[in-house]
């Protein structure tokens, strides 16, 4: 566990010295919010039905960006290698990366997303579930993103190749964040399939990103 | 099984078995589509537009059954290592994903005059589109990756993540309320579609099997000859 | 008595078959130096070793070690790849390996290879040679039995040369193992000398 809290710390290190991580995933998510009344015209009724869902995909989007790299600088200057032979197994390397991108990069983006709902007249009623399902939801966004990653570390333009193999895979999440998103009470049957699918997520993620990642060392 | 994993065993075997398949393929067909579009009565409720079915659903059938055994092989593959498993998951992926469009184009001329409209946002038809987008995932998965070793690894573990979504697509007509009619074939306590409904369909069935299982070899021996050709020309450079 | 022992191991990468039928045995103290020309498959042994390879036949055994742990959780490996971040300062990047490790001796690092005066620098400073100085110096951060060194001379002026050299040598004289791929002799007797890429 100790080992493990190394790996997230230095991570949470690198991304406030680097910068860049949260930042921009976030100006990518206010810009992709902000394209959508230009392209849909600014009926506010309209941007009122679609708030959530609109949310959902600028947050989808904007987990996928920045999942490319997760393991790819780890890969590049040998420091794979030689986590690969360290105690701790790659499983849990795979879940504390996933993790550190979660805090770094998702978790941020959760949080301050629906507060830029203002921008398509979110319903102030919805914000509150919202916050609540993103919140969750993006510790599935990045468990999968970690997996996409590790799928593509060594591809030179694995950006788009994440994206085709991901996306599919957020298709679930999609549906029953935004349905969580319009709840009236609290707590409800999409919320509780949205816990599922992060939970399933926490144990099948690290199997398989672990078997690519060592498919990749070999 | 590990008789067949010899390369030179299984072209001789597909040399044998290729002509056999194509005749009783287009036998297959023939019987099936003569039953389809001419002696199966049309549908009390649809009509004549009934006739796409037999051509669509044993087409969605066979996406779901090719991508089922894409991913069986890629589980054979790494636990029996078993050399012509990666290569035959390969083959069976374009195969499969052209199955999957053909149901897709098939359901959307459905469509129209039924729901009125080329397409709906349900869960089955969702969960086959998804379908599409995972076959197109595991074939750019082969095409990224420049090592077929390491290629096949990857892929292995493409395939059998995305099995996830093949129950979806089964069930997604009973789990949510979906447009899309509910299974009449593979249901518990039997079929509830016409004796002269459901043999149209189970010959249409077997022809699509037969020529899947066509198309696999061919796409398999031509595979074996690229890697051949690999060999040589890596034999070429060797020590230059 | 640790002793490392590979027996008719071939290695094939992207269909190429880089070795074949490669054999030695190393015992506690020793040191097998590889030699080949570029492509003869040194790194890929290296790799082998570690277990960050996989043989297409042959075995690697080590026995003697702690046998709850494979022969790469008690090795080093260090190759061209240098594993620095370069954002975290020189004494950072040993904290993180030493702890991800299980427990480093930092002062000894810092001392193997003359880095303390550098210890509260970002590592994106550090010259070439600098880098791997750091990079080496993970071997004397965290004791392990068995070290892969490929091509560990390179960039080193002839004082960190030196000092690798006594680092190796201490860590032969205490019972340790090293198999060293490198161009350039070292200042150190290898106990045997592996030749790859000579039978074409």
């Amino acid at each position: 566990m100790k080992l493990i809290w190394a790996l997230i710390r230095r991570d949470l290190t690198l991304a406030t010295r680097q910068g860049g991580g949260a930042g921009t995933a976030i100006g990518f998510f206010v810009t992709v919010i902000v394209l959508l009344p230009l392209g849909l015209g600014p009926d506010q009724a309209l941007l009122q039905r679609i708030a959530p869902g609109a949310l959902w995909i600028a947050l989808l989007l904007s987990v996928l960006l920045s999942a490319e790299r997760i393991f790819q600088a780890d890969y590049e200057d040998g420091s794979l290698d030689a986590m690969a032979l360290g105690v701790v197994p790659l499983e849990l390397v795979v879940l504390a990366k996933a993790m550190a991108h979660w805090l770094t990069t998702s978790l941020p983006l959760a949080v301050v997303a629906p507060l830029f709902g203002f921008l398509i007249n979110l319903d102030p009623q919805d914000i509150l579930p919202l916050w609540l399902a993103m919140i969750l939801g993006s510790i599935f966004l990045s468990l999968l993103a970690a997996l996409g990653a590790a799928i593509t570390v060594a591809l030179r333009r694995g950006g788009l190749l994440v994206s085709l193999l991901i996306l599919p895979f957020y298709v679930p999440c999609l549906i029953f964040g935004v349905a969580a998103s319009r709840a009236s009470e609290l707590v409800q049957p999409s919320l509780l399939i949205l816990t599922a699918l992060v939970l399933a997520s926490f144990v099948l993620v690290p199997v398989a990103a672990a078997a690519a990642l060592r498919a990749y060392l070999k | 099984m590990q008789k067949f994993a010899n390369p030179a065993r299984f072209l001789k075997l597909a040399e044998t078995l290729l002509p056999p398949i194509w005749g009783v393929t287009i036998l297959a067909f023939a019987a099936g589509l003569y039953m389809s579009l001419v002696t199966a009565p049309p549908d009390y409720q649809q009509g004549e537009t009934v006739r796409i079915m037999f051509v669509h659903v044993p087409a969605a059938w066979m996406a779901l059954m090719v991508y089922t055994s894409m991913a069986a092989a890629s589980v054979m593959a790494a636990i029996f290592r078993h050399p012509l498993a990666d290569m035959a998951a390969k083959a069976a992926a374009p195969i499969g994903a052209m199955f999957c469009l053909l149901a897709l184009i098939t359901g959307s001329l459905w469509g129209k005059p039924m729901w009125g409209a080329w397409w709906v946002w349900d869960a089955r038809l969702t969960s086959v589109f998804v379908l599409l987008l995972l076959y197109l995932g595991y074939m750019a998965v082969w095409q990224a990756i420049e090592d077929p070793h390491r290629a096949a690894l990857i892929a292995r573990i493409v395939a059998i993540a995305g099995f996830i979504n093949v129950p979806i697509v089964k069930f997604s007509v009973d789990w949510w309320n979906s447009l899309h009619q509910g299974a009449s074939v593979f249901r518990m306590g039997g079929p509830t579609i016409d004796a002269r409904m459901l043999w149209p369909l189970l010959i249409m069935a077997l022809a699509y099997t037969l020529l899947f299982v066509g198309l696999l070899l061919i796409a398999m021996r031509s595979e074996i000859a690229q890697r051949k050709l690999r060999q040589l020309r890596l034999a070429g450079i060797e020590g230059r | 008595m640790v002793q490392l022992q590979a027996d008719s191991l071939a290695c094939q990468r992207g269909g190429r078959t880089v070795f074949t039928d490669v054999k030695f045995t190393l015992s506690s103290g020793q040191l097998l130096e590889l030699r080949g020309p570029n492509g003869a498959g040194k790194s890929s042994l290296l790799r082998l070793i570690a277990g960050l390879g996989e043989a297409v036949s042959g075995q690697i055994t080590l026995t003697g070690g702690n046998g709850d742990l494979s022969i790469g959780q008690q090795a080093h490996y260090a190759a061209h790849q240098e594993a620095i971040k370069a954002p975290l300062t020189v004494a950072e990047n040993l904290k993180f390996w030493g702890d991800f490790l299980g427990g480093g001796d930092m002062a000894a690092a810092l001392a193997a290879f003359d880095l303390k005066a550098l210890a509260d620098y970002p590592a994106a400073l550090l010259s070439a040679g600098q880098k791997r100085r750091l990079s080496l110096a993970r071997l004397a951060l965290v004791p392990r039995l068995l070290w892969l060194l490929d091509e560990p001379t390179v960039g080193l002026d002839a004082n960190s040369l030196d000092r690798l050299t006594r680092l190796l040598r201490g860590h032969l004289s205490s019972g340790g193992l090293a198999v060293v791929a490198t161009h350039a002799p070292l200042d150190l007797i290898a106990d045997a000398t592996l030749v790859l890429g000579t039978a074409r």
